[in-house]
């Protein structure tokens, strides 16, 4: 396989992973931000945490693997992205620590006063990841300010505050609500009673919002000035991205028909989504592509791009010259096809097993050992 | 502080705080997997209560692995950016691949463990903690594999046109020997680890004369898993100390503060007091051939003292230099094959001109006095070495012997027979940590100044970012942990007094 082919691919892959981790651990932040809505006394917050206890670690693993994948097959992008906006990933890794400990220590204790501060911590775990990767993506659409010296190490003048601009804050919350639709959707398949209807009351609601906000991104994004190669495409040329030339230029984001039919799946599966509600099943299955459609949208209009530079335009990284070496790609790209199917294989099994409502019974017969 | 001194701060105290929950879930997922595995053969009901009373505490030190490794996978791209630019095409593999065959399956599993008794036959559920255990000890096998070819960076070349480390041979970053031989001392110490925790706690009960039985029979699985393992521990400890011999001559000569070379057979230094600016040892008592023996597994070959792999890194520096020079010709003409072959002559020595940068930018200018300089600053913290690898040695001794006296009890049925003895065993508790956490500085404080032994120094790894975002990340994370850690051992304290009832019977909401 040609190098070109395996950037593709690996470009294609990245999508996938952070498609699985949206889809997958999207559910359960989701959840844990309804928190405070869907479930008001102990035993429902109990019954609402009980439908994710079982599958959260595993799906958070989609997470890690993100970042693991991103630093074997992307190692420039891993470099820049995560030490250029050190403090947003400060604050999602701060939430996410309090998350593990949240679902394992918060029934442990009897005291009102310490379940419910595990249940902000778990609220918090679940709202500020949502809101600062979608606040990330944003900032791919206008770039960020970086450079590379002649020995490729990366200077950027990123803050915190730079990164909160309107846009990339509107983003933000279009993927906050996204993640809050799709955890009401789990809400709606895996509980009964008070935490189901509140959940199913709360789905329209947050397909209309994310609608709302989705469609307003989009009218921004076709004023913004997006960004294009100006020299000569080299795709199987070595990963060093200050070899060639880039340009602004206004309305290229939205120039193709990719990202259209995209925004298109993730736009149907919102509405399809809250018109099934009452049938939880299909409901789920259909939010589960929103954050799909919404991804796939995203990379395929910032395509061949990965992270634009606002202040080297050239330093910008593309999937042609951000990649590891193309023998890294092929063995990764081996790991990925033996393991990848395994993984969903054993995952499946597990929510078979799984299957059916958390029931308040559950909770009060077992209530030592669940969480 | 600098941003490098803060940037290191930072990755110690994450990654030693990490490894205060590691060792535990190696050593407790595959002493489950026993206990249960003995339920379901034996069928006996007091077997299933051990594995789910075990498995509570197991479930609460998880949780805080779980939390703290979720910072270790992303901290070499917020910290060390320079360095996951150099080298993420050979590192990163391990690291992703780790998440695809091992996390996904511990992950995945741990929670049928927890929530799936009553919905999985037996041996389903034993399964389920066997694959749990196994992906426990698999993800230990990746991230050492990734350690390892920090210590010995093989299967790997510096390409000029992308200007980082790229992987040239995964089977030999795979079955890299140093790898090999700390993946098996890493997980035998965690077995250790887990087996000493189930010793003491039980030793404790026994000494409270409440739940015998059930006590006994989990000291008994401790002290046979135990002493397999801390033979284990110790004998391949000897092995990564052979390894080190072969590749980091410098990290073994500052173990033994082994100032200069000894004729052959080296003695190894029992005690002494090394002191870094006279380069002595004093008070120095000494066992003639044992360190020659480790090494070299010879009695004619030499250890190499500190002085001399001083002078040795010299002339290395100014061979590097010629590369580092040659490099600087390439950028401005990529296409001339002349300096590509001048390059690729001298590549292996770039790592040791680098060490220059931390005194002077424009290292091709640098004086003899300067490679001087940069040479000596490749010797590590010598008493430091020196006393945490005799310490940790003398803790592995330790737990062969209290294993070894735990095992004779035990077949003779004395378990609950000697007051002292199980106050030896409770207060051991704490000893494996210390002895893991000591082991993790002689490995990686041992190869100060290298972040990658001869390819890159420490110092030239950091992200270009703020002394103030890393003085803010590094108390937030010291706040996080030390926090966590707090209601981590008092929810521990709070289960082990509550004791083996609680995880079985269902005990109403209302209980306390």
């Amino acid at each position: 396989m040609d190098y070109e082919t395996l950037r593709l691919i690996w470009w294609a892959l990245l999508g996938i992973l952070l498609i699985g981790f949206a889809v997958m651990d999207g559910f359960d932040l989701g959840t844990a931000a309804l928190l405070p809505i869907v479930a008001r006394t102990d035993e429902e917050r109990r019954i609402a945490i009980n439908t994710v206890g079982p599958v959260w670690e595993g799906n958070q693993v989609w997470f890690i693997l993100g970042g693991g994948a991103i630093f074997a097959a992307w190692p420039t992008l891993y470099a820049a992205s995560f030490s250029g906006f050190y403090l947003a990933m400060f604050l999602v890794l701060a939430t996410l620590i309090l998350r593990p400990a949240g679902f394992k220590f918060r029934s442990k204790m009897d005291q009102p006063a310490w379940r419910s501060f595990w249940d902000w911590a778990l609220f918090a775990g679940g709202v500020v990841p949502s809101l600062v990767f979608g606040v990330a993506f944003g900032n791919l659409f206008l770039g960020v300010p970086f450079r590379f010296d002649s020995d490729l190490r990366f200077h950027s003048d990123i803050t915190l505050w730079s990164l909160l601009n309107p846009f990339a804050l509107l983003v933000g919350l279009t993927s906050l609500s996204m993640i809050m639709l799709h955890g009401a959707a789990w809400l709606n398949l895996k509980t009964l009673g008070t935490v189901q209807a509140r959940a199913r009351r709360v789905m329209p609601i947050a397909a209309l919002a994310f609608l709302l906000l989705f469609a307003l991104a989009g009218l921004w994004l076709l004023k913004l000035d997006g960004y294009v190669i100006t020299s000569a495409a080299v795709h199987d040329g070595p990963s060093n991205p200050l070899l060639k030339s880039v340009a602004r230029a206004p309305g290229v984001w939205l120039s193709g028909t990719g990202p259209w039919v995209a925004a298109a799946v993730a736009v149907a599966a919102a509405i399809g989504g809250t018109l099934l509600r009452s049938r939880p099943l299909a409901a789920f299955l259909c939010t589960a592509l929103v954050p799909a459609g919404t991804i796939a949208a995203a990379g395929l209009a910032l395509f061949p791009f990965l992270l634009p530079s606002s202040d080297q335009l050239a330093a910008s990284l593309t999937v042609w010259d951000a990649s590891s070496s193309k023998l890294t790609l092929a063995i990764m790209l081996g790991a990925v096809v033996i393991f990848l199917p395994i993984i969903l294989a054993y995952t499946a099994f597990v929510y078979r097993v799984l299957r059916g409502p958390v029931r308040a019974e559950d909770i009060r017969s077992n209530s030592k050992t669940a969480y | 502080m600098d941003l490098v001194e803060l940037s290191r701060l930072q990755f110690a105290v994450t990654a030693l705080y990490h490894f205060i929950f590691v060792p535990l879930t190696l050593g407790l997922s595959i002493l489950l997997g026993i206990m249960e595995t003995v339920y379901v053969m034996t069928g006996r009901e007091i077997w299933r209560e051990m594995t789910k009373f075990w498995g509570i505490l197991f479930g609460i030190n998880f949780a805080m692995g779980v939390a703290t490794g979720i910072t270790m996978e992303f901290q070499f791209g917020t910290n060390w950016a320079y360095y996951s630019q150099y080298v993420g095409d050979v590192f990163g593999a391990p690291l992703a691949i780790e998440g695809l065959m091992a996390f996904f399956l511990e992950a995945t599993f741990v929670g049928l463990f927890f929530f799936a008794w009553d919905r999985l036959s037996k041996i389903q559920h034993l399964v389920a903690t066997w694959l749990l255990a196994i992906g426990t000890n698999l993800s230990a096998l990746w991230i050492l594999i990734a350690n390892g070819w920090m210590q010995y960076p093989v299967g790997a070349r510096f390409n000029a046109d992308t200007m980082r480390m790229e992987v040239t041979d995964f089977m030999a970053v795979l079955f890299n020997p140093v790898a090999q031989a700390k993946f098996v001392h890493t997980v035998s110490a965690g077995y250790v680890t887990g087996s000493i925790f189930v010793l003491a706690i039980s030793a404790w009960y026994i000494l409270k004369g409440r739940n015998l039985e059930f006590a006994k029979r989990s000291m008994t699985v401790a002290a046979s898993f135990g002493l397999a393992s801390a033979l284990s521990v110790v004998v391949l400890g000897d092995e990564s100390g052979y390894t080190a011999g072969e590749n980091q001559k410098m990290k073994i000569a500052a173990i033994e503060a082994m100032w200069h070379t000894e004729p052959a057979p080296a003695a190894f230094t029992v005690f002494g007091l090394p002191n870094l600016k006279t380069h002595t040892t004093e008070f120095e008592v000494k066992v003639p051939w044992v360190l020659g023996l480790i090494a070299t597994r010879s009695t004619d070959r030499q250890v190499p003292g500190i002085t001399e792999l001083v002078d040795e890194a010299k002339v290395r520096i100014a061979d590097g230099l010629v590369a580092y020079r040659t490099l600087q010709e390439i950028k401005r003409d990529p296409q001339d094959s002349q300096l590509r072959d001048t390059l690729e002559a001298h590549v292996g020595n770039l790592g040791y001109a680098l060490l220059l940068k931390k005194i002077r930018p424009d290292i091709e200018n640098a004086s003899q006095a300067q490679i001087d300089e940069a040479a000596a600053s490749t010797i590590p913290n010598v008493p430091v070495l020196f006393w945490s690898f005799r310490l940790m040695v003398g803790l592995g001794f330790f737990f062969i012997a209290l294993f070894a006296y735990s095992f004779w009890l035990s077949a003779r049925r004395r378990l609950d027979r000697y007051r002292p003895y199980l106050w030896v065993a409770f207060l051991s508790l704490p000893l494996p940590w210390i002895a893991a956490e000591l082991g993790w500085i002689v490995a990686e404080y041992g190869r100060q100044p290298w972040v990658i032994e001869g390819v890159l120094p420490t110092a030239l790894g950091v992200s270009s970012t703020s002394t103030g975002n890393v003085t803010f990340s590094l108390l937030g994370f010291a706040l996080f942990y030390s926090a966590l850690l707090v209601v981590d051992l008092f929810l521990l304290r709070k289960y082990i007094r509550l004791g083996p009832e609680a995880a079985s019977s269902p005990a109403p909401a209302a209980a306390e």
